[in-house]
């Protein structure tokens, strides 16, 4: 590896990706679709009182089976923001490999952070330069998130396949089950929602998705594997622990199985064995 | 075209070397030393926003002194460096050392090679888990790497500033001792204070998490420094 050190004229600037261009290390692009793919399924993020809280589901698929039954698909981009990823595994992985390089290496080079708009118009470039990929059965959909320093005010924004950057103001979903998802935050969405509101919210939604997409994982109480969830405030961006994430999971779990809902026609979404 | 006049290549040498020593010996002196927080870096410079202390990766910091342009340009490269290694091998195997080398051998290719070497002198700082296993090379001009343990001195008077911390400086001492110990043998002998407006100071911590580099803001310094602020 030549040490990159260049003249005036050809600098690749503060960008991590144009820094890979120059150097040659651009990943290649796939010229005949790829089969078989391991696909990673919904996330969400949600705006409330403090900021956002991004959740998502931890099943990978590859076709019909099962790939992963632990993938984490939230991620933190830097200090304030977070990205969750949707589609092709193993080119969202490394998207968003990239996309917390990049931020941090523009933090290191300019001396300063990018804006949040600048994170989101990043990751808005990254998505349309994958489009190529898209194309051979490789799409990648992020969530991007944030807490936003200067309005001092969460933010979210959702992707499409080319690249378009969409902000939204309640909520936004991705994914197979994000259809599911997504209705039920909206019947539960409202304006500055309380942490512990919007932690039960988002969890409702994970679990009405999986119960009705095959590609997107419930939670997994035999081996403990919950949804992986985190909040973006002013502190910057938390994850919550399994053990919090588990406790709001029995409570819906516990509200889901009273015998109102059971006697009901067609069986509540029980989790098998605890129902009496 | 005239024919150049030939000078022999012992002259060459020392005029360029005299010439880099020169101009870097000019500018406001640096200091950096392990204790036992981590690594101190501190600068004397009125800017606060041209800094001559600044982050290069997880563990790592880098420090330079000279002309500005050409220790930023040398800076830019090593965040560049250590982030492509981390991105083709793992963020564990970007090392101070190996970084150092590949600034040493860009030094001395342009003080052979080019007209005129680079009026600088910088340091590569890397966070151990103790004082112990802390590194510090200091890269002059020419290119040679001067492994430093403990703490090291940079730019004009770095010979005396050495000197004087070297009847000072403990690895074993917190953060107020190490900085009023920095900032004493950056003023010496000479009847002046620096506060914080004159002062530029980092540390890399051992226990700051991923990323270790922190710079100290003006309010930190001060109270660290323990004089009423100005």
């Amino acid at each position: 590896m030549t040490f990159p050190l260049f003249s005036p004229g050809d600098d690749p600037g503060p960008s991590f990706a144009a820094l890979l261009t120059r150097v040659g290390m651009d990943p290649p692009v796939p010229t005949h679709a790829v089969e078989g793919v391991t696909h990673g399924t919904t996330v969400v993020a949600v705006r409330y009182a403090d900021g956002v809280l991004m959740a998502g589901d931890r099943r990978a698929t590859s076709g019909n089976l099962i790939a992963h039954r632990a993938m984490e698909k939230v991620f933190p981009a830097d200090r304030y923001s977070g990205v969750a990823i949707a589609g092709a595994a193993g080119p969202a992985m490394e998207m968003v490999k990239l996309f917390q390089l990049q931020l941090e290496h523009y933090e290191k080079v300019e001396g300063t952070h990018l804006s949040l708009e600048g994170k989101a118009n990043q990751l808005a470039q990254m998505v349309r330069s994958h489009l190529p990929a898209a194309m051979q059965g490789m799409v990648v959909v992020p969530l991007f998130a944030g807490y936003d320093l200067r309005r001092g005010a969460g933010r979210l924004f959702q992707y499409d396949v080319t690249g378009g950057r969409y902000e939204e103001t309640g909520f936004a979903t991705t994914g197979s089950g994000s259809l599911h998802a997504g209705t039920v935050i909206k019947l539960g969405y409202r304006e500055g929602l309380d942490r512990a509101t919007v932690i039960d919210l988002a969890i409702n939604a994970l679990f009405q998705a999986a119960d009705e997409d095959s590609a997107t994982g419930g939670p997994d109480l035999v081996r403990g594997i919950y949804p992986t969830m985190a909040t973006i405030t002013i502190d910057g961006f938390t994850p919550l622990t399994e053990a919090e994430v588990a406790e709001h999971f029995r409570a819906l779990v516990d509200r889901l199985s009273t015998p109102e809902s059971t006697s009901t026609s067609g069986a509540a979404p029980t989790m098998g064995d605890d129902q009496s | 075209m005239s024919m150049p006049f030939y000078v022999p290549p012992e002259q060459v040498m020392k005029d360029r070397a005299e010439f880099a020593r020169k101009n870097i010996a000019r500018g406001r002196p640096l200091v950096a030393g392990s204790f036992a927080g981590g690594i101190l870096l501190c600068a004397e410079n009125s800017s606060g926003i041209l800094h001559k202390v600044s982050e290069i990766y997880d563990r790592i910091a880098f420090a330079g002194v000279g002309r500005y342009s050409e220790f930023d340009s040398l800076r830019i490269a090593g965040i560049r460096a250590a982030d492509l290694k981390g991105y083709s091998y793992s963020r564990e195997d970007v090392d101070a050392r190996s970084l150092s080398n590949q600034y040493a051998q860009i030094l001395n290719n342009v003080f052979t090679h080019e007209m005129k070497p680079m009026e600088v002198e910088i340091l590569v700082a890397e966070v151990g888990a103790a004082p112990a296993q802390d590194e510090i090379f200091r890269i002059p001009y020419d290119g040679s790497v001067v492994d430093e343990p403990m703490f090291s001195a940079l730019g004009g008077e770095a010979e005396a500033i050495a000197e004087r911390l070297g009847s000072t400086w403990n690895v074993e001492a917190d953060l107020a001792t190490a900085l009023r110990a920095a900032v004493a043998a950056l003023i010496g002998t000479e009847d002046r204070t620096l506060g914080p407006a004159e002062l530029e100071v980092a540390v890399l911590e051992r226990s700051n998490g991923r990323r270790a580099f922190r710079r100290l803001e003006d309010d930190e310094v001060q109270s660290l420094l323990g004089q009423p602020a100005s």
